[in-house]
């Protein structure tokens, strides 16, 4: 069984919480006693029927106020897949949860009412899930049954879809009609749709080719942490922890340490004990190196022609959180891989309109919940590649060193050139 | 040659990166290990992040005092094979000391309790990373709780200013008197555990096969009869073939009607359960709708 990881984002009230509700419940994860607890609650406010929003909507502030606060974690799966939803609200915070879900999503599935069609957040969902790399999107086009079913209305949205997304990347783009009140194309095909010759949402989802999102072709291996059991059995075993953010590891090859820049081989890989003949991504492992090296937590292993970027000048889009907005010459923790350091704001580039895509370059801050381009300066190299080539090696967050709050999250673009 | 992965080797490798990351990060972290199975698998994951060292921290047993004495000695004989020391934190301790007041009547649970104890426990070892085993799927409260659970002086949870988590760049930045508690566990399912627990081949304590046992039922639950419970009038004892789903305080954790004696029955009869874990055996999260978001606000695991 394989794993898939898909964010959910919607405007309020286009019925995502419904559908999600559907998916849990077709795929009978939704067990009697919170369906009676739900039955209960949506009885005692008054409600006509038995609100599906009740199941996800975690804390008593969201309750007491009909909103979801925070990114929720959800999780179902069929006989193929397990999936994991990162269930984002559309309204409070808004850029905050959707990156923050889709920083870890293989799919992003958005919701359009089919009454409004093609809104701001809808526009805004697809630039972010495109900015965050994750390669499929779903356009779930609900409502379906207000509009008669009527193909012209989803033919429309869907047209105006793809108009819009041109100028974005994803390397598929899925629509499908649905009715998350009733099901249809939901799990089963809708008999009020047969112009619909697609698959249903959870066969799509099941079924979608993922395997090649990952990097296995650039190899990189990250240190965590070093293992010295200093134990009589263990005396001189020396091992390096990490998880492996991209490229095929095998015992024989020739790698390269960075920074202290040696040239050596890999004579084994170890996991719980045992030894392996590959590694790959995700996969934790631990390496063993034939030379003995001075190799700490931060150091990158890699191949001598196949490197990542070593440089202190870095040039990323950063999407803020923090209350204090980000100005030049302020300086921050940068975390990035297992490397931690500091860096300074040398440059703000421009701010993006995530909504019109249009570039202010006038911009001198950044304040909570914007994007913008900028270039960092940190105190020591990281050793990095593009986030659009590898998630893992291409992100960073940066952490306000008075607060210790997250306030920013990167994607680097390259080595930054004054 | 495949590059697939298993759902189950993904959260295996997500989980071991967590582990590692606290290991190298934190001065003093601690693993709550009560023998319960999630706290079982936690310790397995542990051991092979580590192998062929051993586990790089201490493990920490919250203890209410009213155990099933089949898991104490599972802990005690697990603990010794691992390797790790085990630090006790005893919540008859708090009461007599006067940290802790004990709820009277024949309902009366540690549960709440706890809290206390773990709080003077983390402070008084200067703990300042906490492994707990707590999954997103258990309850509404925890679907919304970060990996890295940021917990202030007092071991408060504030729902509404987590930090964010994104990829898998974990803050554990804190200041001291402040701690940290880690999910390694937080994508896994009750379904996950098990089906680990089958393929990694884990011994657990035997309360969760089917076995006959004195219980009575009370709030719809089966209730073993122990040396800290016994039935009131109207409760009437009876033997049963019954399993636990979850192992915890004996005086609020209620068992199962069941056959299941092996893992892979066990794992057909949660596939085919329409009651959560915790709907079925918790009565501590039945007290309100809000019952586990209160408890851990107050710092509850």
């Amino acid at each position: 069984m394989e794993l898939l990881r898909f964010a959910t984002a919607g405007s309020v009230d286009d019925g995502k919480s419904t559908l999600i509700g559907r998916l849990l419940l077709d795929a009978k994860q939704i067990f009697e006693d919170q369906l009676e607890a739900v039955e209960r609650t949506s009885r005692d406010r008054g409600f006509d029927y038995v609100n599906l929003a009740l199941l996800t909507d975690g804390l008593r502030a969201e309750r007491e106020q009909g909103i979801t606060i925070d990114v929720a974690y959800r999780y179902f799966s069929t006989p193929k897949r397990k999936f994991i939803i990162a269930d984002t609200p559309g309204h409070v915070q808004y850029t905050r949860n959707m990156v923050t879900g889709a920083s870890t999503a293989d799919l992003a599935l958005i919701l359009v009412d089919a009454r409004k069609g093609l809104l701001e957040q809808s526009r805004r969902h697809a630039v972010i899930a495109s900015l965050l790399r994750v390669g499929h999107l779903v356009v779930c086009i609900n409502k379906m049954d207000l509009v008669d079913y009527d193909e012209a209305v989803f033919d429309r949205i869907k047209k105006d879809f793809t108009d819009f997304a041109a100028k974005l990347e994803f390397a598929d783009l899925t629509f499908i009609p649905i009715s998350a009140l009733n099901g249809d194309n939901v799990t089963s095909h809708s008999a009020q749709m047969p112009w619909y010759k697609g698959p249903t949402l959870l066969w799509h989802l099941e079924n979608l080719y993922v395997g090649s999102d990952r990097n296995l072709i650039d190899p990189r291996f990250p240190v965590q942490y070093v293992v010295r059991p200093m134990s009589n059995e263990h005396h001189d075993y020396r091992g390096f922890a990490g998880q492996v953010a991209g490229g095929i590891f095998r015992p024989g090859d020739e790698v390269l340490v960075l920074p202290a820049g040696f040239t050596t081989k890999v004579a084994g890989i170890d996991f719980g004990g045992r030894a392996l003949t590959e590694a790959f991504p995700p996969l934790s492992v631990t390496i063993r190196l034939a030379d003995e090296i001075d190799i700490s937590r931060g150091d990158m292993i890699c191949r001598p022609h196949n490197a990542p970027t070593v440089s202190q000048d870095i040039e990323a889009m950063v999407c803020w959180f923090g209350e204090r907005p980000m100005a030049t010459k302020s300086t921050y923790t940068i975390k990035h891989t297992s490397r931690t350091a500091r860096a300074m704001v040398k440059d703000l580039r421009y701010r993006l309109d995530v909504n019109t895509l249009s570039r202010d370059e006038s911009a001198r801050q950044l304040g909570m919940n914007d994007m913008g381009r900028v270039q960092l300066r940190t105190t020591v190299p990281l050793f990095f590649d593009e986030y659009r080539r590898n998630r893992t090696t291409g992100s960073f967050i940066l952490v306000d060193e008075a607060t210790n709050n997250t306030v920013g999250a990167g994607m680097i673009i390259g080595e930054a050139t004054a | 040659m495949s590059t697939q992965v298993t759902h189950l080797e993904a959260l295996e490798a997500e989980s071991v990166f967590i582990m590692r990351e606290v290991a190298a990060e934190f001065e003093r972290p601690v693993l709550l290990f009560s023998g319960g199975k999630d706290s079982i698998v936690m310790l397995h994951l542990a051991e092979k992040a580590f192998a062929p060292a051993r586990v790089p921290f201490p493990v920490m047993h919250v203890d209410t005092g009213h155990n099933f004495s089949e898991v104490i000695e599972y802990r005690d004989r697990r603990v010794a094979q691992a390797g790790v020391r085990l630090v006790v934190a005893s919540v008859q301790e708090s009461i007599d000391s006067g940290r802790a007041v004990e709820e009277t009547g024949p309902r009366a649970s540690r549960n709440r309790l706890q809290t206390v104890t773990l709080l003077d426990a983390i402070e008084s070892n200067r703990f300042d990373a906490v492994f707990g085993g707590g999954r997103r799927d258990e309850e509404k409260a925890r679907a919304k709780e970060r990996v890295y659970s940021f917990r202030d002086e007092f071991g408060q949870w504030d729902p509404k200013s987590q930090r964010p988590e994104l990829w898998q760049l974990y803050n554990g930045r804190h200041k001291k008197g402040e701690h940290i508690r880690v999910f390694p566990l937080s994508n896994w399912t009750e379904m996950d555990v098990w089906m680990y627990i089958a393929r990694e081949n884990i011994e657990v304590p035997s309360i969760y096969y089917a076995h006959r046992r004195p219980v009575f039922k009370r709030d719809g639950m089966w209730l073993a009869v122990t040396s800290f419970v016994s039935a009131q009038a109207g409760e009437v004892v009876e033997e049963r073939e019954v399993r636990f789903r979850t192992v915890g305080d004996a005086t609020c954790t209620g068992a199962v009607e069941s056959s299941a004696r092996t893992v892979e029955q066990i794992i057909e009869e949660v596939a085919a359960s329409r009651l959560t874990e915790r709907g079925a055996t918790r009565a501590d999260d039945r007290i309100s709708e809000a019952g586990m978001e209160d408890r851990k606000k107050e710092g509850y695991f």
